[in-house]
């Protein structure tokens, strides 16, 4: 895919130092591990439960019992958050693979088929732009009742336009090189071209959009719970808990700040990631 | 260039035409319709307004019904708000969302193109960093979180505009602040790498060894070139921005035309939540054009082929 200039280092082995070279990159990354394994683990070793009210400590300040302050039922906030965490990190993720697996298909089948197919393919993609979405799933949230598993179906659904894109023209450079048109020769069908010999080479493309999705797609997951359409209390995600905490940000400031603080930590580390992986991948930002 | 906006005008139709579609067979979907949500209705109410508006047909009806009125440019009424047009509705919550998109937009360019300009013109130095670090900070930062604060700050601390509602002349300000804020960083962000990239390109380099002055160079020639990305971002967002965001709506308590369509789908105001969508997909479809128009304006390259 990249030629490695790099004498004896692999493709993927240069781009992961180059990225690595950043200190920036690397920092967003441990955040973003440090994350996943505090929201993993945290809830476990706390002695609070995310739903357990304790109404004597109506949404106290941040204490040393309860470090982050309770909310106006006494639930223990970091625990809430670092569930909600949990929620909005499994949307993000799981949204965007739906739209990575949708996306990849049709702009694998329509950079393979070219010709008419192709052109027809890509001018609903350009129509499909047109939509306006986020009323399509504000509409399938009311009707389905805001389960979770629809809410990232949802997403994913509606974020694949610019990935299938991507792949498509991936596709179309690729197919043309000689160890695909060498495979064709040797009687290798459409599927198994598609398959065994392109997706391999799309991925590094695909990941590197996929990790810019991410934020984007934990950006409309928060803007619906938000709005109430999306997780539903007692569930918290982080939409959830910066809606309760904008309820409450007069009197109680910190049920706001907290939770949009490590909403836009989150956010601003996986941006960076997303743009350090585009920088390391990218063959035009290679050293020359 | 007549075909282009013909084709084009065609294909609009044709995308209006199926967001109503898609639009009607979802809000099927949602339990309500005239009275359903109504507690109290008797058989015979429920009936004769079912009959009124034509619930009782069968859906194929319904949506050839539907999709009559909206050619035929007579439109249906609401279910909720009886006896008013979704017209009138549109008319009452749009110069809302307007006003403070519009507003939200100007404030997002003022701040957006400056900054990812000045960024652009001097690399590698502070000023770029710290212009950098603000773009990415506020793409970072949800409108959900910036929103409530900026109420919190200068609306119940400081006391100088109204937390919420639409009532006095300044209730635009800090909606608009806040959208132009999110707005500016996606905007420098753009701008930055665009007008880079435009100053590497060899007609700059022409102009500079003419003689041409650095302010001349920039602003004459690399400046419209580099505003094609922002152009391209803006197409989409202006819709977005000028039917207003659910979020700042929300936040503000606004009569916008998001928070019309919120509770249309909830209440299951079937003819209304089909009207602001047909009326957003018209804004997107309408901006799309225009943006490719301009974009032929400024780029002597672009030719508008259908």
């Amino acid at each position: 895919m990249t030629t490695a200039d790099t004498a004896s280092l692999s493709p993927s082995r240069a781009a992961w130092r180059r990225l690595m070279q950043h200190r920036l990159n690397a920092s967003a990354l441990a955040f973003l591990a440090a994350l996943v394994l505090l929201c993993a683990l945290g809830p476990v070793f706390s002695s609070y439960d995310q739903a357990q009210q304790n109404l004597e400590l109506k949404a106290s300040a941040p204490s040393r019992a309860h470090w982050l302050g309770t909310d106006a039922l006494g639930r223990d906030l970091l625990v809430r958050i670092l569930h909600g965490g949990r929620v909005s990190l499994e949307v993000g993720l799981l949204a965007t693979a739906v739209a990575a697996i949708i996306g990849v298909c049709y702009g694998m089948i329509s950079g393979l088929a070219g010709g008419r197919v192709d052109s027809a393919l890509m001018r609903l993609v350009d129509i499909l732009y047109a939509f306006p979405f986020i009323n399509f799933v504000i509409l399938l949230m009311v009707v389905v009742g805001r389960e979770f598993w629809l809410i990232f179906v949802a997403i994913g659904a509606v974020e694949w336009l610019t990935m299938a894109r991507v792949v498509r023209g991936q596709v179309l450079a690729l197919k043309e090189l000689e160890y695909v048109i060498a495979a064709r020769a040797c009687g290798a069908g459409f599927w198994h071209i598609a398959w065994r010999h392109l997706l391999p080479n799309v991925l590094g493309p695909v990941i590197i959009y996929a990790s810019l999705t991410v934020p984007g797609v934990m950006l409309l997951e928060a803007a619906l719970s938000f709005l109430g359409l999306g997780i539903q209390p007692p569930a918290a995600s982080w939409g959830v808990l910066i809606r309760e905490g904008a309820n409450a940000m007069e009197t109680y400031p910190w049920l706001l700040i907290f939770p949009g603080l490590f909403f836009s930590a989150t956010l601003l580390a996986l941006n960076l990631l997303g743009d350090g992986l585009r920088d390391a991948f990218d063959p035009k930002s290679m050293p020359q | 260039m007549i075909r282009f906006l013909l084709s084009r005008l065609a294909q609009g139709i044709v995308v209006i035409l199926a967001v109503i579609t898609i639009t009607f067979a979802l809000s099927q979907m949602v339990p309500g319709g005239a009275v359903r949500n109504e507690r109290n209705v008797s058989e015979e109410t429920r009936k004769a307004q079912e009959e009124y508006y034509g619930l009782n047909k069968p859906w194929i009806v319904r949506l050839g019904l539907t999709l009559k009125h909206y050619l035929t440019l007579d439109l249906p009424e609401s279910y909720h708000y009886k006896g008013r047009g979704v017209d009138e509705i549109i008319a009452s919550g749009f110069p809302v969302s307007a006003t403070v998109g519009v507003a939200g937009l100007l404030i997002a360019l003022g701040i957006g193109v400056p900054l990812g300009a000045i960024a652009a013109l001097r690399p590698g130095t502070l000023e770029d960093r710290g212009s950098t670090l603000a773009a990415t900070l506020g793409i970072c930062t949800p409108s959900m979180v910036l929103g409530p604060l900026i109420a919190l700050i200068f609306g119940l601390k400081l006391r100088w505009f109204n937390v919420a509602g639409w009532f006095d002349t300044s209730d635009w300000v800090l909606p608009s602040l806040t959208l132009g804020i999110i707005y500016s960083a996606y905007i420098a962000r753009l701008m930055r790498g665009s007008l880079r990239e435009t100053l590497a390109l060899e007609f700059v380099r022409t102009a500079r060894a003419k003689g041409a002055s650095e302010f001349a160079v920039v602003f004459r020639h690399a400046l419209k070139l580099a505003s094609l990305p922002v152009l391209n971002f803006l197409g989409p967002a202006a819709a977005g921005l000028l039917t207003g965001s659910f979020i700042v709506e929300t936040v503000f308590q606004l009569p916008g035309l998001g928070q019309f369509f919120i509770a249309a789908a909830t209440n299951g105001d079937h003819q209304l939540t089909i009207a602001i969508s047909t009326f957003y997909a018209a804004l997107i479809v309408g901006f799309n054009l225009l943006v490719d128009i301009l974009q032929a304006v400024l780029n002597p390259r672009i030719r508008l082929q259908s």
